[in-house]
């Protein structure tokens, strides 16, 4: 059975009000469309759990989005502040929710594996443990040192990028692959987004390749250049000077304003945000290909 | 005058503490930098390892984020953040790791976390990362931090990740594996934790004087009696960070 529809229809059967949203990829493959698409679809409430919440949850925390983050580095990766998830957290006008990356990918590891908590061995460091009632200690029954424990993450939906999907949603990642099956396991719904919809017999050709199995899927966008200013490996590069620029550019509540009008609010869809971006960042951002060996599975 | 920067010093003098063969969990900015340098260097089998979860790195060009698609290309594993997490770092495969952070005091302490109140921060920093668990696994920590008083408080606001708490014997009584942090690279000079664990001046860069860096530490810093001066940045290190590394100057230009 396809799953296959369009963002804006995934993101409005999928997405709630209310919902604890997980847009998943550390670095690599976040889901800018789909981020931008909720924006545009104007929802509230959201909680939104990232580990590092990264520009995709700076502009939905300056669009209203979000009532809360979760996160365990808030930060704009090799560049300094987020600073618009920053100013309102400092402003006592978003919710927050903080781990070290361990327990933060812990928390989904156990959601996405069904176990009611995940231990881990103690670090000599407590104070986020004194400040997060979620962050636990506990005995170890076979005598040792006590372990830290947290709670599963089990998000409403997950949002996962990916390089190539089968229209039921068996999905192919390579390169940086963060937190993407933890998050897709541990949701309840997800949403794929897709550079390129491909036939099952092509994800049938390198079955560990897969990451993702369509029965966990809900819906899956065929999505190319999902994840600019972040990148998909092997399809193109992360636009590093977007991530310099949006640093200026979230100084100021005006810039972000005017920002959000002319690229999330002014534009229908993705295919438009990419032409938008021009030849010249296209060039900029093109890669020349870089095969790996092929595998033989033998044909039994 | 000196003519290199103070981030390029540190950068230098931090690459130079890394070992051919060493496994490194590679941190974001100058600690990038340096691993890179070492690499190109006098350690040609480094092997660094990404937080992302990418194993034996061999990045062609400078990555800005530590999730950079070069870092991929030509590496010899990439696995989950679950897995490296787990299975390089909790599990002891990871040899150094380099941590950074808004403050570090008297015992190695850091606070990359917030400034004043946890619950009503004045300044909110980015937190933790994955500094709480190097600090704690890592065999061997080093620090890069430029040197002023503010960034060398006698107690952190908040401890994001352990150095020696308040004393040496308290780190160990938590069973912790990493043996702490056993360098602070300044642009002043060089920290080294003694028998107790508090941190101690055991180096000056050429030009550095023990008075300045006192002005510049928040506690009544002890001087190590055998007090060196560290060797300066060769032409050929500078070459590689100016040429190679970081011809944009994003991360070098400025002191830290």
């Amino acid at each position: 059975m396809t799953k296959i529809c369009s963002l804006k229809e995934a993101v409005q059967h999928t997405v709630r009000d209310g919902d604890l949203v997980y847009c998943a990829g550390f670095t690599h493959l976040i889901p800018f469309a789909a981020g931008h698409e909720i924006i545009r679809q104007g929802r509230k409430n959201l909680t939104l759990a990232r580990a590092t919440p990264d520009l995709i949850y700076d502009q939905m925390v300056a669009a209203g989005c979000a009532k809360k983050v979760i996160f365990s580095y808030m930060g704009n990766p090799g560049v300094g502040s987020l600073r618009i998830v920053r100013a309102a957290v400092e402003a006592g006008q978003l919710e927050w929710e903080e781990y070290s990356h361990f327990g933060m990918i812990s928390r989904l590891q156990a959601g996405a594996t069904g176990l009611p908590f995940i231990p881990m061995k103690q670090t000599a460091a407590s104070d986020l443990e004194r400040n997060n009632p979620n962050i636990k200690r506990v005995k170890d029954p076979y005598g040792g040192k006590d372990v830290i424990v947290v709670p599963p993450l089990n998000p409403d939906v997950a949002i996962i990028h990916v390089q190539r999907c089968d229209p039921r949603g068996n999905a192919h990642i390579w390169g940086i692959l963060g937190e993407q099956k933890e998050a897709a396991f541990a949701a309840k719904r997800v949403i794929v987004t897709a550079e390129e919809i491909v036939e099952e017999s092509v994800i049938r050709s390198d079955p560990n390749r897969t990451l993702i199995p369509e029965f966990i899927v809900t819906a899956v966008c065929h999505v190319p250049h999902a994840s600019h200013p972040s990148y998909t490996q092997g399809y193109y590069d992360r636009d590093n000077a977007f991530y310099l620029a949006w640093d200026k550019i979230s100084e100021s509540p005006d810039a972000v304003r005017i920002w959000l009008d002319e690229w999330v609010y002014g534009l229908p869809d993705r295919d438009a945000y990419w032409k938008k971006l021009g030849p010249e960042v296209h060039k900029r951002l093109k890669i020349s290909p870089r095969l790996a060996a092929p595998v033989d599975y033998g044909n039994y | 005058m000196a003519d290199y920067s103070a981030s390029e010093l540190m950068c230098v003098h931090s690459a130079r503490l890394l070992k051919d063969h060493d496994r490194v969990l590679v941190g974001v900015g100058i600690p990038n930098l340096a691993c890179n340098l070492a690499l190109r260097t006098h350690a040609p089998n480094l092997q660094m390892i990404y937080e992302a979860g990418v194993i034996g790195s061999r990045p062609s060009r400078l990555p800005l984020s530590i999730g950079d698609p070069t870092l991929v290309s030509g590496a010899a594993g990439v696995c989950s953040m679950y897995d490296l997490f787990t299975f390089y770092l909790q599990r002891g495969n990871v040899d150094v790791g380099f941590l950074g952070g808004a403050q570090i005091d008297k015992f190695g302490n850091i606070n990359a976390t917030v400034i004043g109140e946890y619950a009503h921060p004045k300044t909110r920093l980015p937190g933790s990362g994955g500094s709480q668990e190097i600090a704690a696994w890592a065999d061997r920590c080093y620090i890069m931090t430029p040197h002023q008083k503010r960034r060398f408080p006698e107690k952190v606001d908040f401890a994001t990740s352990a150095g020696y708490l308040s004393g040496r014997t308290q780190r160990e009584a938590t069973g912790v594996r990493g043996r702490g942090p056993l360098v602070i690279v300044t642009d002043l000079g060089i920290l080294e934790p003694d028998e107790s664990g508090e941190l101690t001046l055991t180096a000056l860069h050429p030009g550095a004087t023990v008075e300045k860096v006192r002005e510049n530490t928040g506690w009544d810093l002890r001087v190590r009696q055998d007090l060196r001066v560290t060797e300066p940045p060769t032409k050929k290190e500078l070459r590689i960070l100016r040429e190679e590394l970081d011809p944009e100057g994003i991360h070098l230009k400025g002191g830290g």
